[in-house]
């Protein structure tokens, strides 16, 4: 038996070769979480005996001859929101805690048949409504890089889980740069793909619209393989894209030779000057791997940020209406019917989901629609049109993922406002519905990571990934 | 729903409420579809289920889960919108925010601004046209069953339980403008409502079993006057009592205002057993659904070729219905007899008899009179009724000894009304016989035939009971009335 | 939006917190109000934007007419799910009185 590789084509590879037990790579990683996790808390629910039995029964259809699927054997931790099957699935709020769904997510259901090894479900902002993992019931999740500071949010259990080595994949769920920016800070892989590429059917939604499932991983490739292996068609998601899975593995070594890269001359501000200098070296590295850089502008993306926080709340004070206690998860009692919702959801939310849900429900009401929410969707619009017109002369874009790099606990989690600048650059193409991925490129302040953004025009993720690869041959040379 | 605006139908000298009252009719009519499973989900849209079975993430409302809507529904809330004569045009979802514990997602997937079906009418059998503002998708939702307390009402109740069963079932919520009048007319609309949907087997609608689910938005006024503050009446069970509760709001709301009082917008609940309407909860700012579009589904927009196709499919409507049988026997499509047949679906039925060569208007009579109980499919075989009728028009049995004949058909399922005539012993008397009892009829009861040439019509009846008593039944009505005329000379 | 010029007023908030069914006292109500006025401070920016001919965009892929066909799909399990209620009776979902609610 040779050493437990660290990503996930290698592991399926050796593992479907017989060169390694599917069963020693769960043991090898388990081993891992129970050294660190107690520093870290990339988890929820470390799912030690279920993992074993996955593993072993991957091992017995491989000596049996039995066809495996491209992730045999591999570990991969799940965001806290997507549904598993009696095992249980929180979104980190106590209103379902200890709820465990009588369903499995699209996506696990997809993960299972690849032959992917379910190990765990990770930490996160409550609903998925953070930017640094501090709005969890269960407690914060820390930045493996330095757990002083946050991993990001509000995936940021499954970015530490990768960035940790607790498994070389991971999902998380993106809404406005919950995939993006907690890789970028914690100096891992994160795609959000094309709105409607990845199910969603199973993933606690936060805001319907806006939400998407995608990948982590430490290399380039890994994230194409496992958007590849979640993408295509669901039947059971009305917005899912009736085409197959798209074709990514290719790109990642294509090269950007002849691409068009987009350089946004009207990027709102607000970016610490070590990440700006990382962009710069990025554009520099692609001119020199054969790209043309253009300038461009965005002039509504400024807007972004004030359309985002009128449409996702709006969307989610409806979204999260379902949690009253009837049904499923928490109840307070109390002597009424109405006064039991009023108990159980005062109880069961956390401030930061109180707070957007109120909000959501002020740009809704009566008298306040057209003023918010009505207009707010107008703004999506101008967005959007914007990145047609950009993408009619050039076929990626590149900005930085987060203005910061990963910041101290309690910086931000009383001022509401700081907290949402973090999104600034990866809210747009969530409002858009276009893929973008992050890169860690180098580091920036105190020697923390530092993460790029690729974005691409809808289903643009081959051009997307031929970037990503490139950046990411760059970022290895450059350190 | 949305106010609609004012209506240009003004009622007639005779549909006015004492006290110079109009009365202003909206009605919203909810239609269970008979689809095989829910609007948005795979599980079975079925009756009578032990509860809480016909459950799935979706009609339950889990988190994680997504509607995907169901095609069928969708082309049966289209042939309401064609057999209501609306525009059908393309369409979105939306949702309305409301909590309820039978309402899974505490949101209603339905259709606010942009529905289905919209801007049609409603002819009514009587002549008069309903306008109908609108018909939409929308889903249903759970059954509540309040325990404890002492009427098992929701007031005074220990606690309720939920069964879902029913939550996802797709409903179609037809709103007429406020074009009805009468209380009559109200039953009119809803009853030929009810034959529509069955015809174009859009939904059972049932009212009993809540299929059908109609409210009723009432209001007076005086005409010339803006229309008054509206109520909505909840809770009504059947096309009966409807029609009692229109009647009793409208008396209980011009009490109101003839005694200075003002009407308050409200929900009321029909009490059908009291005859009477209370308050259930008075319309507040509260009311705040905050509708927004459906992000989880996608814009519906039927082809040309799809609504053409449900157009062409559809079966004839009950107006055409009436307008055929009103061809095919010369009565008005008015007639209490073909809206009758109609209503029963029996047309097709007496159409058959007319094809087997019977007398189309006696075959219409018969099965107005005889098959209430027969389905639309009538047990007697066709060519024995129209053999009655044949019997009856040439005067070889009486209307009398027809009706016993068809009693005996109706009984057996059919039969040979010639032998089953002969077996009675009916046979036809010759007219000279008859007048023979005519005139004896007149010499035992000369006072009742004074009476009768003096122009007395009613005497006639004591002396053709004499007749038929003579005859022992066997003597045609007609005939002995048009023998008394000639005798009478008039 | 309100007279006051502060874009969300403390008795918005306890209006939409009755609406939402969350129970906050009137501390938090102050501290929300707070909070959500500074954020909404923030979207007075689209106030200058030129909006009108732009249609709104509800989802950003546009597709039309999905839709399934209406065929039966395997039902959940009536015990799994009310195991996981909050309480159940007679094979249904159990609540308290329903009072205070409409209808």
């Amino acid at each position: 038996m040779s050493a437990i590789p660290s990503t996930a084509s290698e592991i399926a590879a050796a593992v479907t070769a017989k060169r390694i037990t599917a069963r020693a790579v769960i043991d090898d990683y388990l081993s891992r979480i129970d050294a660190r996790e107690s520093e870290i808390h990339a988890f929820n629910l470390v799912m030690a005996q279920d993992a074993r039995a996955q593993a072993d029964a991957i091992d017995a259809d491989i000596a049996a001859g039995r066809p495996v699927g491209p992730l045999a054997g591999v570990p991969i931790a799940i965001k806290d929101n997507m549904c598993t099957h009696g095992v249980e699935t929180t979104c980190s709020s106590k209103i379902l805690e200890g709820w465990k769904p009588p369903y499995d997510a699209t996506v696990i259901t997809r993960l299972r048949t690849a032959g992917a090894v379910i190990i765990g479900k990770t930490n996160m902002d409550e609903f998925a409504m953070g930017s640094s993992t501090e709005n969890s019931a269960f407690g914060s999740t820390r930045n493996p890089c330095d757990i002083s500071r946050v991993p990001g949010g509000s995936s940021g259990g499954s970015a530490a889980a990768v960035a940790a080595g607790f498994s070389p994949v991971s999902l998380g769920s993106d809404t406005g740069g919950s995939i993006r920016q907690p890789a970028a800070l914690c100096g891992v892989v994160g795609v959000k793909p094309t709105y409607g590429v990845v199910s969603r059917y199973g993933l606690v939604a936060y805001a319907s619209s806006l939400d998407q499932i995608g990948p982590f991983a430490t290399t380039v490739a890994d994230a194409a393989l496992l958007t590849e292996v979640i993408g295509g068609h669901d039947p059971m998601d009305s917005t899912s894209i009736p085409l197959a899975s798209p074709s990514l593995l290719p790109s990642v070594s294509q090269g950007v030779a002849g691409m068009r890269i987009g350089r946004v001359t009207d990027l709102p501000a607000g970016a610490e000057p070590e990440v700006a200098a990382r962009l710069d070296q990025a554009f520099a590295a692609l001119e020199a791997a054969g790209a043309t850089i253009v300038d461009i502008t965005l002039p509504s993306l400024s807007y972004a940020l004030t359309a985002y926080y009128l449409i996702a709340p709006a969307e989610a004070s409806s979204n999260l209406a379902r949690f009253d206690g009837v049904r499923f998860g928490l109840r307070v009692n109390a002597a009424d019917t109405n006064s039991m919702y009023g108990a159980t959801r005062a109880a069961g939310f956390g401030d930061e989901v109180k707070r957007r849900i109120m909000l959501g429900t002020y740009a809704l009401s009566a008298g306040y629609y057209d003023a918010y929410y009505g207009k707010a969707l107008k703004v999506r619009r101008l967005i959007a049109q914007d990145f047609e017109r950009a993408y009619e002369q050039v076929d990626a874009i590149l900005t930085p993922t987060s203005p910061v790099v990963a910041f101290k606990f309690g910086d931000k989690v009383d001022d509401p406002m700081s907290m949402y600048l973090c999104d600034i650059y990866t809210i747009p193409t969530n409002l858009a519905g276009h893929p973008a991925m992050s890169v860690p490129f180098g580091t920036g302040a105190h020697g923390l990571p530092v993460g790029i953004q690729v974005l691409a025009p809808a289903l643009g993720e081959q051009a997307m990934f031929r970037v990503g690869g490139a950046l990411e041959v760059a970022a290895g040379g450059a350190q | 729903m949305s106010d609609s605006p004012l209506s240009s139908i003004v009622a007639t000298e005779d549909q006015m409420l004492e006290g110079g009252w109009e009365l202003i009719v909206g009605l919203e009519v909810h239609v269970e579809l008979a689809t095989r499973t829910k609007l948005f989900s795979g599980s079975p849209n079925r009756f009578g289920d032990e509860p809480n079975v016909n459950i799935d993430p979706v009609t339950l409302g889990l988190p994680g889960a997504l509607p995907m809507l169901n095609r069928q529904a969708v082309e049966l809330a289209m042939r309401i919108g064609v057999a209501l004569n609306c525009t059908i045009q393309p369409c979105i979802f939306h949702r309305k925010n409301y909590f309820y514990p039978d309402m899974p997602k505490a949101y209603q997937i339905s259709q606010y601004d942009i529905p289905l079906n919209i801007d049609g009418f409603l002819e009514l059998p009587s002549g008069t046209t309903i306008g109908v503002e609108r018909a939409h998708l929308e889903e249903d939702t759970g059954k509540s069953t309040h325990v404890g307390g002492a009427t098992g009402r929701i007031h005074g109740s220990d606690y309720s339980l939920i069964d879902f069963n029913r939550a996802g079932v797709p409903l179609v919520e037809i709103v007429s403008r406020p074009d009805i009048r009468t209380s009559e007319h109200a039953r009119e609309y809803v009853s030929e409502l009810r034959a529509i949907l069955e015809v174009i087997g859009a939904s059972d609608a049932k009212m009993e079993e809540g299929s059908m689910r109609v409210d009723a938005n009432v209001s007076v006024h005086k005409p010339g006057t803006p229309f008054g503050t509206r109520c909505e009446i909840k809770n009504v069970n059947s096309i009966r009592a409807l029609g009692r509760a229109i009647d009793y709001e409208a008396r209980r709301q011009i009490d109101v205002l003839d005694t200075g009082g003002v009407i308050r917008q409200e929900t009321r609940h029909w009490d059908d057993a009291e005859g009477r309407t209370h308050t259930l909860r008075v319309k507040e700012d509260a009311d705040d659904y905050r509708y927004f579009p459906e992000p989880d589904l996608v814009p519906v927009a039927p082809d040309d070729a799809w609504v053409q196709a449900v157009r062409d499919n559809l079966p004839m409507l009950p107006a055409a219905r009436r307008s055929a049988l009103s061809a095919l026997t010369g009565y008005d499509t008015r007639s209490e007899a073909i809206i009758v047949v109609v209503e029963r679906a029996q047309h097709d039925y007496v159409q058959a008899v007319a094809d087997a060569g019977g007398d189309a208007v006696r075959a219409l009579i018969y099965v107005q009179q005889a098959f209430a109980d027969a389905g639309p499919t009538p047990a007697v075989p066709a060519k024995d009724l129209a053999a009655l009728t044949i019997l009856e028009r040439d005067g070889k049995l009486s209307a009398t000894q027809a009706k016993t004949v068809l009693s005996e058909l109706v009984e057996n399922g059919g039969g040979d009304a010639a032998a089953i005539a002969a077996a009675k012993g009916f046979e036809a008397m010759d007219n000279s016989a008859v007048e023979a009892m005519v005139d004896e009829a007149i010499a035992a009861d000369p006072d009742a035939w004074a009476k009768y040439c003096a122009g007395e019509e009613k005497a006639a009846g004591a002396i053709v009971g004499r007749v038929m008593k003579a005859s022992k039944g066997k003597a045609d009505g007609k005939v002995v009335s048009a023998i008394m005329q000639s005798r009478r000379g008039s | 939006m309100t007279q006051s010029g502060s874009p969300i007023s403390a008795s918005d908030v306890a209006k939409v917190a009755r609406l939402a069914r969350l129970d906050i006292d009137d501390a938090q109500v102050a501290h929300f109000t707070e909070q959500l006025a500074k954020v909404m401070g923030h979207f007075s920016d689209i106030d200058a934007l030129d909006l009108d001919g732009v249609g709104p965009m509800t989802q950003p892929y546009p597709l039309i007419n999905i839709m399934r066909e209406d065929v039966e799909l395997p039902c959940l399990d009536t015990d799994e799910v009310l195991a996981a209620a909050p309480a159940s009776d007679e094979r249904r979902f159990r609540v308290p009185p329903i009072i205070g609610l409409d209808d």
